[in-house]
């Protein structure tokens, strides 16, 4: 069963070939028994689950059913679960049991779904390694057999590492600058990010509020899409979410790519990438002219400083968004703070890791006084150009190809003491969060035996054509089932 | 040495929306400590601030009552500084792009002139908690402070002068006025003493007719009238000992105790927070169209100014009256209702200005928990105007509503026995006997010349006919006979 | 662009997170490598650029001025690292 996705788990329930309760508590075992290996999970929690699944397999008994009604899946531990722990990856939030759920949460319940648990993740989602987990780094499933452990990609990569070591068909995630897409290619699944005010950011902690976006993690495009049918929608509770309606993403997963319009920023084909990767990337293009699509080059001339402007604006916001964190209402709090000033300092300074302190500070610099018209303004003003250029290319194409990351996972440790250069791992990423675009990560070949990951970016609210166009690349290729050793 | 005194006020108006500006929790006041803070007021981790409309319809409404450019485009920043009772470690605020522009308000003062005071602009914003400072301690024994969120989230509208005001009297005059308008439009219950309106005050001197403003200090967080005049006296004479011992003014934000006079420093310029403002990622621009901008037009009541003017045209009332009556909303209400039962406008002006109003002050209650209906005293000003009671007698009767002796006035007045006598024959048969006990008093009257004089010993005549009267006569009718009966 | 040791420790006490000496040494490198790759916005022409602060071009929705929250002390203040007689305890403000 564990190899099964959500659509066709989906189907073992409605045939009655299995119930809801039987098939979670293969996959808690099997969760339990393999996460040694991945450290995936921060927190499984059994009880619920099986609860969950009891009633589910009473709601299809009712006849009340929909396609998720039963199916087991996981939560990144950055989404609030009522009456379940919720770290964010922090020693900050070890203990926090939120005492309200997210809307996405609130979503996955009322659709039936089984959680099994919450998901590791880089600390306060700042990282593309998953190595700032105060719970421990992840390690992928993939190239273990070498010896090596490498890192599954992050922030997401709790997510992105169980559904690829097969311990849950699907998972939720979140994207401030890559971290759906990223760890989805180093994992070899398949990933989307949606459009910035399609999936409500109520309850889901805030790393950089104007980037950050939830959204999902699979094995298949098909499944993307049946995560996305739930996790869309219009939230009176988020005033950045967007009041469209929403289509069934699976409805036009099998329309034809005849004539579809492919761009390749040809920044985003330079010798930052190495040529194996590039040459598998190139392979995937080619499939879709076979599908179909024509390819063309197209410019995004801003996309350099993509980097440069987000590493202002989200640290900015982060400086303020993690403000809240002061040992007053929830969380840690330092022990016995001689006064308030050495509460707040201890219990930010011990509660916080090194990566998010480093955020916080160079936040607050670039919001403080004398420096906010150089750092902030200007990257705001960087950030239209950015999304200008992509508004360019969208009046000439339909989707844009790139790779997902510039190289495949690496060794853990590899970057850790180098801030900077693990800030290029997200270097084909982050302008689309700038922009506030969709986009997904592909499962598209291999290097050394590892997963490369295609980029396919859309114009806002495309998410049903990134869907149907992934969708049909994964009919004619089988990069997305292959499974670690 | 001459000074000139400059005077700016930023004002906090707490708004009477039934919600917090970002949450749906209630904003009523008075209940148990953080059972009106939700997961938004706690700013508990991935909560999100979705704006209160009434609280853009009330700072509009402002806006419109003080002659303002509304901001058709607003939008909330962050003013970032740790504070317990400040869950966000932010506040959620407007500076660049404030919902009122420039306006501007006349206020009336007390020698008759007029003078304008220009609005800078007012901005939305969120209150903070409380910190509780009654002593509580962790197990080591260390003093320990209690935060109330109940406040937190609670919409305000901070309304920031330019400074144009030159007293004490004229900062105070502005900021009555001030509570008269945001009374008056319903956005604010006006309630001082639980903090519904906070001063802060800025000022500085100047030489005598220099055009140099000088360095000023800010007084923050006065909530009376009074403390705000006595702290303006306080500041300004500690900065003209400064100045005239040949010092400097520091400029710094200074906390004034009204209970003993004195004020210190909190912080000076150089201490000040370093508050990166940056716009609110989480909230959008707030756009202000035509539509909303009438449609709060059409709930703006009628304004003091307007008020005053009706006041004067409809009750004939003086200028005086009419501005004392007219400023207060619930005042004026209740002189309406008093003028609708007791017809004679002057007459139910001196009561209200009177009695009524002393007894409010000399209880400390405000318009609203008066004992006493418009309507009652209102009944009252018949009796007094149709002579059925004595000036003496209706205090009487006003005592006995006040208490809740009795609500009717008629009642009080027969059970009392206060119905004077106007019955012209009984009176005279009164003044004929006083007068023929009186009579070398009566001689004495007859032989004096000056009316002023004449006038004045006709009261010696009064007291015996009052006395004979058993209290119930009229007093003029009285006086009347008696002019007739001494031979004019 | 460098930032020095005296920023630092200035921008640590604003975003209360106590340094010592040691971090202040690396917070100085790492800071200064961020704020170098940072620094490539400068060579951007931005002169007639509106700043963007979000990704689409919404404007806010306004709520209804209706009361929806019940009291839930007891829930938030089981998560509470200190609170008595309903309050949230801190050691002491001094204003």
């Amino acid at each position: 069963m564990h190899n099964k996705s959500v659509a066709e788990l989906s189907r073992e329930l409605e045939s009655g070939k299995i119930s809801s309760v039987e098939l979670t508590q293969q996959f808690l075992d099997r969760l339990k028994q393999e996460d040694g290996k991945y450290n995936s999970f921060i927190t499984i929690t059994e009880e619920q689950a099986l609860a969950e699944a009891k009633a589910a397999d009473e709601l299809r008994a009712a006849g009340k059913a929909t396609a998720w009604t039963g199916v087991p899946f996981a939560h990144k531990d950055i989404f609030c679960t009522n009456g379940v722990r919720t770290t964010c990856g922090s020693k900050m939030l070890e203990n926090f049991v939120p005492p309200y759920d997210a809307t996405v949460t609130e979503k996955f319940r009322q659709a039936g779904a089984v959680c099994l648990g919450k998901t590791n993740m880089d600390e306060f989602a700042m990282g593309s390694s998953n190595e700032s987990s105060y719970f421990g780094a992840v390690t992928n499933p993939w190239g273990l057999s070498s010896g090596e452990k490498r890192v599954p990609g992050g922030s997401s990569g709790g997510s992105a590492a169980a559904v690829a070591a097969r311990l849950v068909p699907a998972a939720t995630a979140t994207d401030t600058g890559g971290s759906i897409r990223q760890p989805a290619a180093l994992c070899g699944v398949t990933g989307l990010k949606p459009t910035y005010g399609r999936v409500s950011r109520y309850g889901m902690i805030a790393f950089a509020s104007s980037l950050d976006q939830g959204g999902s993690m699979a094995r298949t495009a098909e499944d993307n899409a049946l995560m996305l049918n739930v996790m869309a929608g219009f939230d009176p509770k988020d005033s950045t979410s967007i009041d469209r309606e929403v289509p069934d993403y699976t409805a036009t997963l099998n329309e034809p790519l005849k004539g579809l319009k492919i761009g390749l920023p040809k920044e985003y084909f330079t010798d930052q990438l190495s040529p194996a990767m590039e040459e598998q990337v190139r392979n995937a293009v080619k499939e879709y002219e076979k599908l179909g699509a024509t390819v063309k080059e197209v410019s995004l001339p801003n996309a350099k400083l993509a980097i440069a402007a987000y590493y202002v604006i989200a640290p900015a916001e982060a400086s303020a968004n993690l403000s809240r964190f002061d040992g007053v209402r929830y969380g840690y709090r330092c022990e016995d703070p001689k006064d308030l000033m050495d509460m707040y300092t201890r219990t930010r300074a011990e509660g916080f890791g090194a990566e998010v302190k480093r955020r916080i500070l160079v936040g607050t610099y670039a919001l403080s006084h004398g420096y906010y018209d150089a750092y902030y303004l200007k990257a705001q003003k960087v950030r239209r150009l950015i999304q200008q250029d992509f508004a360019n290319a969208f009046k000439e194409v339909d989707v844009l190809m790139s790779p997902t990351s510039p190289s495949p996972a690496f060794v853990q440790g590899e970057k850790t003491n180098d801030p900077v250069t693990m800030y290029l791992e997200d270097i084909f990423t982050i302008a689309i969060n700038l922009a506030g675009l969709p986009a997904m990560s592909v499962p598209a070949g291999f290097v050394d035996g590892l997963p490369v990951g295609l980029q396919i970016i859309g114009d806002y609210f495309a998410e049903a054509r990134l869907l149907n166009a992934a969708h049909q690349f994964q009919q004619v290729t089988d990069w997305h089932q292959r499974e670690p050793k | 040495m001459q000074w000139d005194i400059v005077i700016g006020l930023e004002i906090h108006v707490q708004l009477a929306t039934q919600t917090k500006i970002f949450s749906g929790s209630s904003t009523a006041y008075g209940a148990e400590p953080n059972t009106q803070a939700n997961a938004v007021d706690l700013a508990m981790p991935g909560t999100l601030p979705v704006p209160n409309e009434n609280a853009f319809r009330y700072a509009v409404m402002f806006g419109l009552a003080v002659n303002a450019e509304i901001g058709r485009r607003s939008v909330f920043e962050r003013k970032n500084y740790f504070y317990p009772d400040l869950p966000k470690g932010y506040q959620t605020t407007q500076l660049e792009q404030p919902i009122v522009g420039p306006g501007y308000v006349d206020v009336d003062l007390a020698n008759g002139e007029t003078k304008r005071v220009r609005i800078h602009h007012a901005h939305l914003e969120e209150d903070a908690g409380k910190s509780l400072h009654e002593t509580f301690f962790d197990e080591l024994g260390h003093g320990m402070s209690g935060i109330d969120l109940n406040r937190a989230g609670t919409p305000l509208i901070e309304v920031v002068t330019e400074p144009d005001m030159n007293s004490a009297e004229e900062a105070v005059a502005f900021a009555k006025k001030l509570h008269s308008i945001v009374t008056s439009l319903g956005i604010c219950d006006g309630d001082m003493s639980q903090g519904s309106m906070r001063f802060d005050v800025n000022i500085s001197l100047k030489p005598k007719g220099s055009d140099q403003l000088g360095t000023r200090t800010e007084t923050k967080n006065l909530n009376s009238f009074r403390f705000m005049e006595q702290a303006i006296a306080h500041e300004v004479e500690r900065q003209m000992d400064i100045l005239e011992d040949g010092g400097r003014i520091i400029q710094e934000t200074r906390l004034y105790n009204g209970d003993r006079d004195e004020s210190r420093s909190m912080r000076t310029k150089e201490e000040a927070n370093d508050y990166r403002y940056f716009p609110c990622p989480d909230l959008l621009p707030v756009v202000i169209d035509d539509d909303f901008i009438e449609d709060a037009r059409q709930r703006l009541p009628e304004l003091p100014d307007a008020r005053k003017a009706r006041f004067k045209e409809q009750y004939g009332l003086n200028d005086y009256d009419a501005g004392l009556l007219s400023g207060d909303a619930k005042l004026a209400a209740f002189f309406e209702e008093t003028v609708e039962h007791g017809k004679d406008a002057k007459l139910a002006a001196n009561w209200i200005q009177g009695e009524f109003s002393a007894r409010l002050n000399a209880e400390e209650k405000t318009v609203a928990e008066s004992p006493i209906t418009g309507a009652q005293l209102g009944d009252l000003v018949v009796r007094i105007a149709d002579n059925t009671v004595s000036s003496a007698g209706a205090k009487k009767v006003f005592e006995a509503l006040w208490t809740g002796e009795n609500d009717n006035v008629d009642a009080i007045i027969d059970a009392k026995g206060l119905k004077q006598v106007s019955d012209t024959g009984a009176l005279e048969a009164m003044v004929d006997e006083v007068l023929a006990g009186m009579p070398d008093q009566v001689a004495q009257y007859q032989n004096e010349e000056d009316p002023k004089k004449r006038k004045k010993m006709l009261g010696g005549f009064m007291g015996p006919l009052m006395k004979a009267s058993k209290g119930q006569g009229n007093p003029k009718l009285f006086n009347e006979i008696l002019v007739e009966k001494l031979g004019g | 662009m460098s930032i020095s040791r005296e920023d630092i420790e200035k921008v640590a006490v604003l975003a209360r997170i106590k340094v010592d000496d040691e971090q202040v040494s690396a917070l100085e490198k790492d800071l200064g490598n961020i704020l170098d790759l940072v620094d490539q916005l400068s060579a951007a022409d931005t002169d007639s650029v509106e700043p963007m602060a979000h990704p689409l071009d919404a404007v806010q929705r306004l709520r209804p001025d209706e009361v929806t929250e019940t009291n839930q002390r007891e829930a938030f203040q089981a998560i509470a690292p200190a609170t008595e007689d309903g309050l949230y305890l801190v050691p002491k403000v001094i204003e």
